[in-house]
C-alpha cells in the first residue's frame, strides 16, 4: 500500500476502534478483542510507512483548507514517525494490559474508557504526521479533551478535582500561550510550515525571539515545564493504564515532541544557536529537573513519584533542545522513546501492585518483591533505564545529551544530568530494595501473588524493549539525522 | 451580477425579484396565518415560510459571493426616489444567517413550544414569529435608512411579544418584556433621531446617496451627533456592554425557542445595521479620522469580554450564563470593528455566523433540557448529560466552539481576531482576546461537569429529547464542527464582506475591489 493510504489508516483505525467500543458496549469479549486487532492493524500501518520511507519521497497530503493559506496537512517525518511508532506499538501492550487492570480491579465503564483511549490514540498519531503547526494544534486539543474523560473516570470528587486541574491547565496554556505564539508566528512568516532550518530565520530579532520562544515553550503544557506541571500529577487519579500509555508516553510525549518541532522546524537549531533565545529556557529546563526529582523523592504514592520523575525527564528534551546543537537535539529525540519505553514498564507495574494488594503507598510495599518476582524485576529494568545506565536504552538519550551540553560549552549541564541521574537512583531504587530486602515482622504479604497474567506480562515485555532499545539505538540515531537538515 | 445603470428595472424572472422576495414571503405569510386561524396549519405555514427565505438567501448568497451586489428598485422606482434593496456579501451573508436559523428552530419549535406555551397563544405565536422573520431579514435588506427603522420596529414589536409567551413559565418573563420594551424603544428613537438628522444634512434617505453626500461633511455637527446617535441607539439593540441590561432576563425568560432565534440573529443582525452605517453610510476616513473607534469601541469591546465573562462564571443557571456569555460574545465583533481592518471586518462579519451557530445548538440543548427537568439551574440539570446523551454532547461540541478549540468554528473567529491584533500591531489585545477565552474554558467546562459528574435529579424525565429537538440541535453542533473546519463558505463570505465594508462609499456605489484576506502577501 502506498504511504497515504498508510498513513489514513493509522488515523482511521483507531477511530474504528472508539465506534466499535460504542456499538458493541454490553458484548465485553467482543469490544475488546475488536479494539485489540485494530490496534494490531494501525502499529503494523505504521510500520507500512516506515517501510515504505526508503522507496517514496514524502508528499504531504492536504486533507482541507482551513483557512486560506492555512491547510490541515500530514506528512511523513524521521521524528513524527519514531512518535508514531512508539504510541502504536505500545498501545498493543497497554491494551493487554489495561484488558487485565480494569478487569481484575472490576472498574466500570470499559467501553467509554477503551472508546476514550481509541481515540487518544488516534490524536497522537495526528500529532506525530503533522505537516504544520496548525494541524499539529489540532490534533494537540483533540488529545487533551479525549482524555480529560479518562482523568475523571472514578467520577469521585478527587477524579473530578484532578481531571480540573488537568483540563485547566492544558486548556488553558494552550489556548492562551500557545495559540497566541501559532498565530504570531503565521503573522511574522506567513506560514506555518515545519521546514527543517526553521521558518523565523530573519522575520523576527531582538528580544522577540525568546519571548516567541517562551510563548511556545509555556504554552505546549503537555511537556510540563514547570510552572505548568500540576496537571500531571493531578492526572493520576486516572486508572494505571492511562497513566501508563497517555501520561508516560502518548500525551507527554506529543508535549516534549511538539517542542522539539517547534525548535527544529519553527525556529531552526541555527537560529536558536545564533541568538542565544533558548538560554533562559535551558535553565528552566534545569530547574525542572533538579526540582521535580526532589519532590518524587518525597512522595510515598508511588504513581505521584512516578508522575515527578516524568516531569523530571520530560524536561531533558526540553533541555535538548534549550542547548540548541544537534547532538543536544539528537539526546532529547532519543530520549522520547527510551523514556517512553522505561516509564510504561513502571507504571505498569506500579498498577500491577495495585491490582494485587490494593495498596498505592512505597511505605506499604514492604517484602512485596518476594511474591511478585516478575514485577518486580521489570521495574527494576524500567528504572535502570531510567537513571540511565547501559546496557538498557535510557543511557544512550543521557550520553548524548550530556555530549550536547559540552558541544554548547554550557558545562554544568552535564552536571545538572548528574545529579539528576543520581536523584533518580535514590527516588526509584528503594522501592526495588525494599520489595525484595525488607521485611516487617508482621509481613501482611504471604498470600499475595502475582497480578493476573494480563497485567505482569506486558511490563516484562516492555523491560526487555529496554535492552532491545539499547542495543539499536544507532540504528535510531541514523534513522532520525534527516531531522537535523544536515547531510548524512 | 449587473448593477442598476445597466439592467433597466423591468424585473423578468423570478430571480431578478428575489431581494424582495427574501422580506415579501414571511411578510405575506404572518396575516396569512392569522387568518387562517388554526395552529397546526400555522406552523406549516411558518415552516415553509423560513424554508422559502432560505433558499431565497442562498441563492442570492450565491450571486454575490463573487464581491459583486444586487440593486433591487421597489416599484420599479428608481433610487434615491424610490425605495432600494440593496445585496452584497455582507449582508446575503446575514440573511443566510437568519434564515437558516428560522428553518431549524421552527422544526425544535414544534415540540418545545407546545410544551411552554398553551395551546390557544400557538396560531399568535407563529404569526409573531414570522413577523419577527421579516423584520431581521428586511433589516437587513434594504439600503434605504428609513426602511431600516421600520423593520426593525416590526422585528422589535413582535419580538417583545414572543419574550412575554414566557410568561406560563414564569411570570417574570412579562417584566423582562417590558423592560426590553423600555430599551428597545429607546435604542430605535436614538435611530431615528439620528436618521432625521442625516436626512436634515442630505436630503436623502437611500444609503448610498446618502453617503456619497456625506463626503467632506466630517466637521458637520449634525452629522457628528447623527453618528452618535445612531451607534448609540443601534448599540441598545445590539447589547453593547453597558447598554446590556434588557438582554440576559429577555434571553432568560423567553420560552426556548425564542431565545434560540434571539440569540442566533437579532443582535447580528443589529451589529449589520451598526457596520453597515459606520462603515458605509459614514466613511471610515470621517469615523476613523484618528481611529476614534479604536479607543471609543475597544474599552468597551474588552469589558464586555472579561465583565460579562465573569458575570457567566457565576450564574446557576444554564440559560442566563448563556446570555451573559452572548453579551461577552458581542465583545468580541465590536473588537473585529475597532482594529479597522480588513481582517478585522472579516472576524467581526465570521464571528456574527460562527457565533450565531454555536449559540443556536446551545439554546436548543437548552430547550431539550427544559423539556425533560423543568428548568436549567444548575442542581436540576445535574447528571442530564447521561441520560440525554444527545444533548449533552451537542452542549459540549457547543461548548468547546465557545472556548475557541480547534476543529470548532469558534476557533476560527478567535484566530481571524487574534490575527488582526497582531497584524494592527497591538499584541496587547491579542494577548486579552486569548486570556478572555480562558473565562469561557471555566464557564462552559462547569456546565459539562454538572452534565457528566452528577447522578441525574430524581424529579427529571431520564429521556432523551425528542427527535424533533435533537436533529436541528444537532444540525447545529455539526454546522459548528464543519464551519470550524471546511471554511470556504464562512470565510469567503466574510473577507469579500470585510472587503466591501472597507471599500466605504465605495464599496456601495462602484465595483468593489478584488483582493484575498489572509493569502495576500505571503
Amino acid at each position: 500500500m502506498d504511504t497515504n493510504t498508510l498513513i489514513f489508516l493509522a488515523l482511521l483505525l483507531p477511530v474504528l476502534a472508539m465506534f466499535g467500543n460504542m456499538a458493541f458496549a454490553k458484548q465485553d469479549n467482543l469490544r475488546d478483542g475488536f479494539t485489540f486487532v485494530c490496534a494490531i492493524l494501525t502499529f503494523g500501518a505504521v510500520l507500512g510507512v516506515l517501510g515504505n520511507l526508503g522507496n517514496s519521497t514524502s508528499e504531504e497530503i492536504v486533507l482541507v483548507e482551513m483557512l486560506p493559506g492555512l491547510q490541515i496537512a500530514l506528512q511523513v517525518e524521521p521524528l513524527g514517525l519514531m512518535f508514531a511508532l512508539v504510541a502504536s506499538g505500545l498501545w498493543i501492550v497497554t491494551h493487554i494490559y489495561g484488558l487485565g487492570y480494569m478487569r481484575g480491579n472490576k472498574e466500570k465503564h470499559h467501553a467509554r474508557f477503551f472508546a476514550c483511549f481509541s481515540a487518544a490514540i488516534s490524536a497522537a498519531i495526528g500529532i506525530a504526521f503533522s505537516a504544520n503547526l496548525l494541524t499539529l494544534f489540532l490534533f494537540y486539543e483533540v488529545l487533551t479533551v479525549s482524555t480529560y474523560p479518562l482523568v475523571a473516570h472514578k467520577g469521585t470528587p478527587e477524579a473530578i478535582r484532578g481531571a480540573r486541574t488537568y483540563l485547566g491547565v492544558l486548556i488553558g496554556t494552550s489556548i492562551a500561550l500557545f495559540l497566541t505564539a501559532i498565530i504570531w508566528t503565521y503573522t511574522l512568516a506567513g506560514t506555518l510550515d515545519f521546514v527543517p532550518g526553521g521558518i523565523l530565520q530573519g522575520k523576527v530579532e531582538g528580544l522577540l525571539v525568546p519571548i516567541l520562544l517562551g510563548l511556545f515553550a509555556f504554552g505546549i503544557g503537555k511537556a510540563a515545564l514547570m510552572p505548568f506541571h500540576r496537571w500531571l500529577p493531578a492526572a493520576m487519579v486516572a486508572p494505571t493504564p492511562v497513566s501508563a500509555l497517555l501520561h508516560a508516553v502518548a500525551v507527554v510525549k506529543a508535549g516534549v515532541f511538539t517542542m522539539l518541532k517547534v525548535g527544529v522546524y519553527t525556529f531552526g537549531i541555527d537560529f536558536l544557536a545564533d541568538t542565544g533565545a533558548s538560554d533562559w529556557l535551558m535553565w528552566i529546563a534545569a530547574y525542572t529537573i533538579l526540582a521535580s526529582s526532589i519532590v518524587a523523592y518525597q512522595q510515598d504514592n508511588l504513581k505521584r513519584r512516578l508522575a515527578y520523575s516524568t516531569v523530571s525527564q520530560l524536561s531533558y528534551v526540553t533541555l535538548g533542545l534549550a542547548l540548541a546543537t544537534q547532538m543536544g537535539v539528537m539526546g532529547g529525540a532519543l530520549q522520547i522513546a527510551m523514556h517512553a519505553m522505561g516509564k510504561i514498564t513502571l507504571f505498569m507495574c506500579a498498577g500491577a501492585i495495585y491490582v494485587a494488594t490494593h495498596k498505592s503507598n512505597i511505605s506499604q510495599m514492604k517484602g512485596l518483591g518476594r511474591s511478585m518476582p516478575f514485577t518486580y524485576f521489570a521495574f527494576l529494568i524500567g528504572a535502570l533505564s531510567i537513571i540511565g545506565l547501559p546496557p538498557l536504552g535510557g543511557s544512550w538519550s543521557k550520553w548524548l545529551l550530556m555530549v550536547g551540553a559540552a558541544d554548547a560549552d554550557h558545562k554544568i549541564m552535564i552536571g545538572v544530568l548528574m545529579a539528576s541521574s543520581l536523584l533518580s537512583l535514590s527516588y526509584l531504587l528503594p522501592v526495588v530494595a525494599q520489595g525484595f530486602f525488607s521485611t516487617s515482622p508482621d509481613n501482611p504479604y504471604n498470600g499475595v501473588k502475582e497480578a493476573p497474567a494480563f497485567c505482569y506480562i506486558p511490563p516484562v515485555f516492555t523491560a526487555i524493549g529496554c535492552v532491545i532499545l539499547f542495543l539499536y539505538a544507532g540504528t535510531l540515531v541514523e534513522f532520525l539525522t534527516p531531522m537535523l537538515g544536515v547531510p548524512q | 451580477m449587473a448593477t442598476a445603470s445597466e439592467t433597466p428595472h423591468i424585473a423578468l424572472t423570478l430571480r431578478d425579484h428575489l431581494p424582495i422576495l427574501q422580506v415579501l414571503i414571511p411578510l405575506c405569510t404572518a396575516p396569512l396565518i392569522v387568518l387562517l386561524g388554526d395552529r397546526r396549519v400555522a406552523w406549516g405555514l411558518a415552516f415553509l415560510a423560513a424554508m422559502l427565505s432560505l433558499v431565497v438567501s442562498f441563492l442570492l448568497m450565491m450571486q454575490v459571493m463573487d464581491g459583486s451586489f444586487i440593486s433591487y428598485h421597489l416599484g420599479g422606482w428608481a433610487p434615491p426616489i424610490g425605495i432600494e434593496y440593496r445585496i452584497d456579501a455582507a449582508n446575503a451573508f446575514v440573511l443566510l444567517l437568519i434564515s437558516l436559523t428560522a428553518t431549524l428552530v421552527l422544526p425544535f419549535a414544534l415540540r418545545s413550544v407546545a410544551d411552554e406555551i398553551p395551546a390557544r397563544s400557538h396560531t399568535l405565536f407563529y404569526a409573531c414569529f414570522t413577523l419577527v422573520l421579516t423584520g431581521l431579514l428586511g433589516v437587513v435588506a434594504t439600503g434605504d435608512a428609513f426602511n431600516v427603522f421600520v423593520f426593525l420596529e416590526i422585528s422589535s414589536l413582535a419580538t417583545y411579544v414572543l419574550v412575554s409567551q414566557g410568561l406560563y413559565r414564569d411570570k417574570r418573563a412579562l417584566s423582562a418584556a417590558y423592560d426590553y420594551l423600555i430599551m428597545g424603544t429607546i435604542g430605535a428613537t436614538f435611530f431615528v433621531i439620528g436618521i432625521g438628522f442625516l436626512y436634515m444634512t442630505t436630503g436623502t434617505l437611500n444609503m448610498a446617496d446618502m453617503a456619497e453626500r456625506l463626503v467632506g461633511q466630517g466637521d458637520n455637527r449634525t452629522v457628528q451627533a447623527a453618528f452618535a446617535f445612531i451607534v448609540v441607539g443601534m448599540g441598545l439593540k445590539v447589547a453593547i456592554y453597558p447598554l446590556h441590561l434588557w438582554l440576559p432576563a429577555a434571553y432568560n425568560y423567553a420560552p426556548s425557542a425564542v431565545t434560540v432565534f434571539l440569540a442566533a440573529t437579532s443582535t447580528k443582525a443589529a451589529v449589520y445595521v451598526l457596520l453597515r452605517f459606520m462603515f458605509s453610510v459614514f466613511q471610515p476616513e470621517f469615523v476613523f479620522d484618528t481611529n476614534l473607534l479604536l479607543w471609543i469601541l475597544a474599552p468597551f469591546a474588552l469589558l464586555a469580554m472579561f465583565a460579562a465573562s465573569l458575570i457567566a462564571v457565576f450564574q446557576t443557571n444554564f440559560k442566563r450564563m448563556l446570555a451573559y456569555s452572548s453579551i461577552a460574545q458581542i465583545g468580541y465583533m465590536l473588537l473585529g470593528i475597532s482594529l479597522f481592518s480588513v481582517t478585522g471586518l472579516s472576524a467581526t462579519m465570521v464571528h456574527l455566523f460562527n457565533h450565531g451557530i454555536t449559540k443556536a445548538a446551545l439554546f436548543m440543548a437548552v430547550g431539550a433540557l427544559v423539556l425533560r427537568s423543568g428548568n436549567t439551574f444548575y442542581d436540576r440539570i445535574e447528571g442530564m448529560g447521561r441520560v440525554m446523551p444527545l444533548t449533552g454532547a451537542a452542549v459540549v461540541l457547543g461548548g468547546l466552539s465557545l472556548i475557541g478549540v480547534p476543529g470548532t468554528a469558534g476557533f476560527i473567529s478567535k484566530w481571524v481576531l487574534v490575527q488582526a491584533a497582531f497584524e494592527a500591531g497591538l499584541w496587547w489585545i491579542a494577548l486579552l482576546i486569548v486570556a478572555s477565552s480562558l473565562l469561557a474554558v471555566i464557564y462552559m467546562w462547569r456546565v459539562v461537569e454538572i452534565l457528566y459528574l452528577h447522578t441525574p435529579h430524581p424529579e427529571a424525565i431520564h429521556k432523551e429529547a425528542p427527535l424533533s429537538m435533537v436533529i436541528p440541535m444537532w444540525i447545529a453542533a455539526g454546522a459548528c464542527v464543519w464551519f470550524g473546519i471546511d471554511t470556504s463558505l464562512t470565510m469567503g463570505a466574510a473577507n469579500t464582506a470585510a472587503i466591501g465594508l472597507m471599500g466605504g462609499t465605495d464599496g456601495m456605489a462602484l465595483t468593489p475591489t478584488v483582493g484575498g484576506l489572509l493569502g495576500n502577501g505571503h
